[in-house]
């Protein structure tokens, strides 16, 4: 279909990725229909504060609107919230929601998320164990982080260790359980990990690391984690951090190609030329990670796929890819990371972990391919652009802490 | 609250009333001011969110955090007036406050 002919889009998933698209669309000039559809009753919304400002309350909800409710039917845009899409009919290119209405699309964007995995466990149900993903999510655990309960959080990935970070600054007792032996173990090296494990250990967080839950332990609410090997863990709340599954059930419904997420084309076009898959949900080829396809959970990935398919529905300059980026904080260190990890050779450092600011920069050969970066933006910002243009700077250059990040950046090839 | 003008690099111009407590960066990103992208939302991470102060509102918007011009020296076209509007809280202080947006924040 050639981008003139298009007059009405659908997205279906009213987050980041799908809020963004909207926004976008109209920035780009679109002006046909546009119909956002989301399950949560709120229009868009940033997560990452979720389980940081948020959970401590130093943000409100409309801080973390995107954009405010109002601005939706002012740009024409219709936001249908708490409505779940139930069928997808491809041939006759229409959407059915709850309640049987169906919606006509020319163009569908599928920006339907993750979902939080649940414990594979007895007790899983149990009140006080909670799942973490939107505000209603935090907004369920917010009341229940009270100075002294005792929190568990089974899974040591980011949005684990950030809600024990805050639980901590809010005066509980905290403890971590991962099945793996150090924490972060899918998303940085064991130099890095060690770090945040010393540095939480320092801050009073218990940790119980090969540990593997057998049991959720209570009658009527939550009263601890039984461990595998006879062990038992007690607590008032627990949060379950294992990681999130990619929302395809109408992808699949409707016969488009999914496997880790749905699969996409670097354009974020489908198996069906009507149809993008962005953010969360979608796996394409990345072009800073070799074009290998990966999925990837990011507020980076979001945007991206959010200006790839505005661009593609208006006909505009295609957006160039910005290498990826994420962050995380816990207590007072910014975590920045840019670029993927994954596959690297070795690793270098510049500054001393114990100072508490310090940059791991991850090679592949002779190719710089990511940084983890803690309290050192230059040397996120720095690596970002060196990965973001291909060009490399020798170890022996970064390690030399005489030199500016800046300047190391300028001259680099 | 403060009335906040950003300038565009076209020379447009957008007034908003800005709430206390909210950044310059926020304002903006909810009346979709064009020129600040603010991609993380505020958290420090991105860069995206340069503005130049009016040189006659910098003593009042203060300095940059070491952290703040450390990501600046990253950015494009930046000039002593140069600020990372997620960083610079809207009061009352700030009434009036001008606002230029660089060409591009990439």
């Amino acid at each position: 279909m050639s981008t003139g002919e298009i007059k009405r889009v659908i997205i279906i998933g009213a987050g980041q990725a799908g809020g963004e698209t909207a926004q976008r669309l109209r920035q780009a000039g679109f002006d046909g229909d546009i119909t956002l559809i989301g399950e949560e009753p709120a229009p868009p919304y940033q997560r990452p504060p979720l389980s940081k400002a948020y959970l401590k309350g130093e943000y409100d909800m409309d801080r973390l609107l995107l954009r405010p409710a109002s601005v939706y039917a002012e740009e024409n845009i219709t936001l249908l919230t708490s409505l779940r899409a139930v069928w997808i009919d491809r041939a006759n290119r229409r959407v059915r929601v709850e309640g049987g209405r169906e919606l006509p699309y020319d163009v569908l964007v599928l920006a339907t998320g993750a979902k939080p995995r649940k414990l594979p466990l007895v007790g899983a149900d149990l009140d006080g164990v909670h799942l973490f993903r939107t505000a209603a999510d935090a907004d369920a655990l917010r009341p229940r982080m009270v100075s002294g309960a005792k929190l568990v959080v089974v899974g040591a990935g980011y949005i684990g260790l950030e809600a024990a970070a805050v639980a901590r600054q809010l005066g509980l007792d905290v403890t971590v359980i991962e099945t793996a032996v150090r924490p972060l173990a899918r998303v940085t090296s064991p130099e890095v990990a060690g770090f945040f494990l010393d540095e939480h250990t320092r801050q009073g967080v218990r940790f119980v690391l090969g540990g593997q839950p057998a049991l959720i332990k209570g009658r009527d609410r939550v009263t601890g984690v039984a461990l595998s090997d006879g062990a038992d863990v007690p607590a008032d709340i627990v949060i379950a951090g294992i990681g999130v599954t990619p929302e395809v059930a109408l992808a699949q419904q409707c016969g488009l190609a999914v496997e880790n997420g749905i699969v996409t084309n670097r354009q974020c076009l489908t198996s069906d030329p009507a149809i993008y898959a962005i953010g969360d949900c979608a796996a394409r080829p990345i072009v800073h990670f070799d074009e290998r396809v990966a999925r990837l959970e990011s507020v980076h990935n979001a945007v991206e796929g959010a200006k790839i398919v505005a661009a593609a529905i208006t006909g505009g300059k295609p957006h160039v890819e910005e290498a990826p980026w994420f962050w995380s904080d816990q207590y007072d260190l910014k975590l920045q990371i840019a670029g993927l990890f994954q596959g690297y050779d070795h690793i270098v450092l510049r500054g001393v972990m114990a100072d508490r600011a310090f940059a791991a920069f991850y090679y592949k050969g002779p190719k710089l391919i990511a940084v983890d970066a803690v309290n050192r933006p230059a040397e996120y910002l720095g690596a970002k652009m060196l990965i973001q243009t291909g060009r490399t700077v020798a170890p022996s250059e970064l390690e030399d802490e005489s030199r500016p990040m800046k300047e190391i950046v300028a001259a680099a090839r | 609250m403060a009335k906040i003008t950003y300038i565009e690099h076209t020379g447009k111009e957008h007034v908003i009333d800005a709430p206390n407590g909210q950044t310059v960066m926020e304002a903006a990103v909810k009346h979709a001011v064009p020129g600040i992208d603010a991609d993380c939302g505020g958290a420090c991470a991105c860069a995206t969110c340069h503005v130049y102060v009016d040189p006659e509102w910098l003593a009042k918007t203060g300095e940059a955090s070491s952290m703040e011009q450390s990501m600046l020296d990253f950015a494009n076209d930046v000039e002593d007036n140069s600020r990372l509007s997620c960083q610079i809280k809207v009061s009352d202080a700030l009434d009036g406050l001008v606002v230029r947006l660089p060409k591009s924040q990439h």
